[in-house]
């Protein structure tokens, strides 16, 4: 079972209630580390929802009630209290479905996390924006602009940002909700070619409702429906070999 | 990494300690007016006139004169704010002009919802003097209608404009002028809303003095006709104040007392009726 | 099928006059402004007025200098208590509280916009008063204040200034789409760093028409200022001296306005004053307002 030699994220009979909807149920699952695992399923199954509970963001809304384990680093993280959050949410990074860039400018996106964790200096803090952002693909296109606000970038390049900004603190994993969903093809083509060079170094899960995508770039898949855990397995077991009749019929099509 | 978290909990701390002042605030008004006010509470003062004693010593009557002459004053003022707000708001519904015109016309009336209400006072007055007339309930009528318009009209048009455009387009299909349907479907629809409204006029109309002060002068009587200058509960709270003697000074506490009963009431009849109104509201 | 034609134009003309009459309101409240005024400024020069600190209706002088200091006194500190802990009851209604707390304290803040200035200045008259008078001045070296004093009135000024500014904040701060904060709290920033770096400066123009509306709001606020300040119209030595602002001197002296000569157009000239300065705040602060709206929307 090489898939799971290496397991970043682990949950144990996680549910989640938001506002009186029992979103997910008893889930189950373990996230191969250093993959780009897919989170897939019909709208407004939980995807999201699972998702944000990684990182803790779920919290931030009202009516939320989490229970069961969470492992990251063999440490159950919903055990901790609400001060030691910041820190587990700065091992995963966010992209969010709308490109979200704060209302600064494009060095000080990129610089933002490291601005808050450490005192680098000028120097140290140039080089890591350089760096992030030509990981992220980038870097040709803004250099001459860092201090020009990000709002004036095009949808793709704000979503390409977010991911430099997010990389800059050096996570273990990389959480991307639906993250080309908002963009033009070539946009979303940039960032799924970004998302495939990336995965060698982060973990990846990837919340995303086309199956195509999923299919050119998971190499773990979870099959979430109406909150439940259907079917997981590698991408190759997945497509060419489904066990869960709702899998074969996601599969081909026959719900959505 | 402790200093970021120590800074979170001063300003957590700061935080509690405004919510405090402005929370603490309010229940100090209430019980500063309650404590002072109910005690010398009396049947006599609810029901008598004053007489020109009430002013000077112990006794001398009530303030009827008063709370009559504050509800002659303010439901006219608005009922008439209200039936030129309504027109105005559902003028300004997109459907009949530009949007630059409407959005001045709602800059015209945000500014006049800033406009303190000393201003209207005097420009009544101002208006009193120049006809020859002197202080009496009719410009004290118009002064609170000008001072309610621009709050009930906005009220109106922020609750008509969050009617669902759907609703209106649904209603245009079925044939009815634009007209018919502003007052069909809308008014359903954004009833909760224009309540609230017109509740939150009231309110102000019973309790502004500034506006009243110049006037409708002062009268012992209940006003028999629109010329009569007249009381008002909060102008009776200023005058009763300026006396000199602690017995009348104290009298100011009652009728106080009795004013923010009423706005109370209205605020809190506001909110009950606007949840019974959404019967026919859909979400 | 005529009719009802015939009712439509008849009520569309009728809103539109009505809806004219009530836009132009305002140049009108200007205009007789303006002319009530002129009597006045004819007869003594602007400069006398603005600059002379001495009132004295009876022998004839208007002097509003010291009134116009007064004004700017207690505006400017009611300003200063009222802003910061309006903005941190704000941020902690959003962000931090939890959710039944924040369905008490809406409900609070509405019931104290609602509170007549009457109420505000007996409230302050019972309370305030004697705190100054025996706490407070002495505390900071005065110790003949009478308790009717400049301060008085901005305290009691800046608690009738939280309900505008609170709600205006929140209103901003809710308007922040929910990813811009997840985006900062991902990377590990603290709720504080977030509002900090984050919330304030995506909500700047929503502040800052808050601060400037609430401002209008404390320099025009006749009454509750006039039951408190002490009705002096000399410049003020200190802030526990007795003063006069520009919205209450209208109060204390409309009574004479039929027995003192002038008296009514000098009256009218300081509403014009406050007319248009509040008018210049109120259109700053509604522009800025606007605009803060139709970007988040």
């Amino acid at each position: 079972m090489k898939n799971l030699s290496n397991i970043q994220i682990e949950t144990i009979d996680l549910n989640v209630t938001y506002h009186n909807n029992h979103v997910l149920k008893n889930v189950n699952i373990k996230i191969p580390s250093k993959q780009l695992t897919a989170i897939i399923g019909p709208s407004g199954c939980g995807k999201t929802t699972l998702l944000k509970s990684f990182n803790r963001l779920l919290e931030i809304r009202d009516d939320v009630s989490i229970s069961g384990k969470i492992i990251v680093d063999n440490e159950n993280i919903l055990d901790h209290k609400a001060g030691d959050v910041p820190d587990i949410r700065k091992k995963m990074g966010l992209l969010s479905q709308k490109p979200s860039p704060l209302p600064m400018s494009i060095y000080d996106n990129v610089a933002y996390g490291q601005r808050i964790h450490n005192k680098k200096s000028k120097e140290d803090l140039d080089k890591i924006v350089e760096d992030c952002l030509k990981e992220a693909g980038l870097w040709q296109e803004v250099k001459d602009r860092l201090h020009d606000p990000a709002s004036r970038l095009s949808a793709g390049q704000q979503q390409r940002l977010c991911l430099a900004r997010a990389i800059a603190v050096n996570p273990e994993v990389l959480l991307c909700d639906e993250p080309t969903s908002a963009l033009d093809p070539i946009s979303a083509q940039q960032i799924e070619k970004l998302l495939l060079k990336l995965k060698k170094d982060y973990t990846v899960v990837l919340v995303t409702h086309t199956l195509r995508q999923a299919k050119r770039v998971a190499d773990y898949l979870i099959f979430l429906y109406f909150g439940e855990v259907v079917e997981e397995g590698t991408s190759d077991e997945f497509f060419n070999n489904p066990k869960d009749p709702k899998t074969k019929a996601y599969l081909e099509g026959e719900i959505s | 990494m402790n200093r970021r978290f120590l800074e979170e909990k001063i300003f957590k701390i700061l935080m509690i300690f405004s919510i405090f002042i402005v929370v603490g605030s309010l229940i100090l008004i209430f019980s500063v007016i309650v404590f002072n006010g109910a005690s010398s509470i009396s049947l006599d003062m609810l029901t008598q006139t004053s007489s020109p004693r009430f002013y000077l010593g112990k006794g001398g009557g009530g303030m009827l004169n008063a709370i009559v002459g504050s509800l002659l004053l303010a439901l006219p003022a608005t009922a008439m704010a209200f039936l030129i707000g309504i027109c105005i708001a559902l003028f300004l519904q997109r459907d009949f002009i530009h949007p630059t015109i409407s959005n001045f016309i709602r800059l015209c009336l945000d500014i006049l919802w800033g406009v303190p209400s000393i201003i209207y006072g005097i420009f009544c007055m101002t208006i009193m003097i120049a006809f020859g007339m002197s202080t009496s309930l009719l410009f004290g009528i118009i002064a609170l209608t000008l001072l309610e318009i621009p709050i009930i009209t906005r009220s109106i048009d922020e609750s008509i404009k969050m009617v669902p455009l759907g609703l209106k387009e649904s209603a245009y299909s079925l044939g009815s002028t634009k007209f018919e349907t502003a007052i069909k479907v809308v008014r359903r629809q954004a009833l909760p809303g224009i309540v609230a409204g017109i509740l939150l006029g009231l309110g102000r109309g019973i309790g502004d003095a500034a506006s009243i002060l110049l006037t409708v002068g002062d009268s012992n009587f209940i006003p028999d006709s629109l010329y009569d200058s007249t009381a008002a509960l909060p102008t009776m709270i200023l005058n009763l104040l300026s006396m000199p003697d602690p017995n009348v000074q104290s009298k100011a506490y009652v009728v106080a007392f009795v004013l923010l009963i009423i706005v109370l009431a209205i605020s809190i009849i506001s909110r009950s009726l606007s949840k019974k109104s959404t019967k026919y509201v859909i979400k | 099928m005529e009719n009802r034609k015939l009712r439509d134009l008849i009520g569309t003309k009728l809103m539109l006059v009505i809806t004219i009459f009530i836009a132009f309101l305002f140049f009108l409240i200007l205009f007789t402004l303006l002319t009530g005024s002129l009597y006045i400024i004819q007869d003594q020069s602007i400069t006398e007025l603005l600059f002379s600190s001495t009132w004295k209706p009876r022998s004839g002088e208007f002097g509003l200098l010291g009134v116009i200091i007064g004004t700017i006194i207690v505006t400017s500190i009611a300003m200063i208590i009222a802003v910061p802990i309006s903005l941190l009851t704000a941020v902690y209604i959003v962000e931090y509280a939890p959710k039944k707390v924040r369905q008490i304290i809406r409900p609070f803040i509405d019931v104290l916009a609602g509170v007549p200035s009457v109420v505000y200045g007996l409230c302050a008259f019972i309370v305030f008063v004697p705190l100054v008078r025996d706490v407070i001045a002495p505390f900071f070296g005065e110790l003949n204040s009478s308790g009717f004093s400049i301060f008085t009135a901005s305290l009691i000024l800046s608690i009738m200034v939280f309900p505008i500014i609170i709600s205006l904040c929140v209103e901003s701060f809710n308007a922040i789409p929910i990813e811009l904060k997840e985006a900062s709290l991902s990377v590990g920033a603290t709720k504080w760093e977030t509002v900090k770096k984050v919330i304030f400066r995506a909500s700047g123009p929503g502040v800052i028409s808050a601060i400037l509306l609430g401002f209008g709001r404390a320099f025009g606020e006749t009454i509750a200022v006039s039951m408190v300040i002490g009705n002096q119209e000399k410049i003020p030595s200190s802030l526990f001296s007795q003063g006069q602002t520009l919205a209450s001197i209208i109060a204390q002296n409309y009574i004479d306005v039929m027995s003192l000569p002038r008296l009514e157009s000098a009256l009218i000239f300081v509403g014009l004053i406050l007319f248009i300065v509040v008018l210049i705040f109120n259109i700053l602060g509604f522009l800025v307002l606007k605009r803060a709206r139709s970007r988040w929307n």
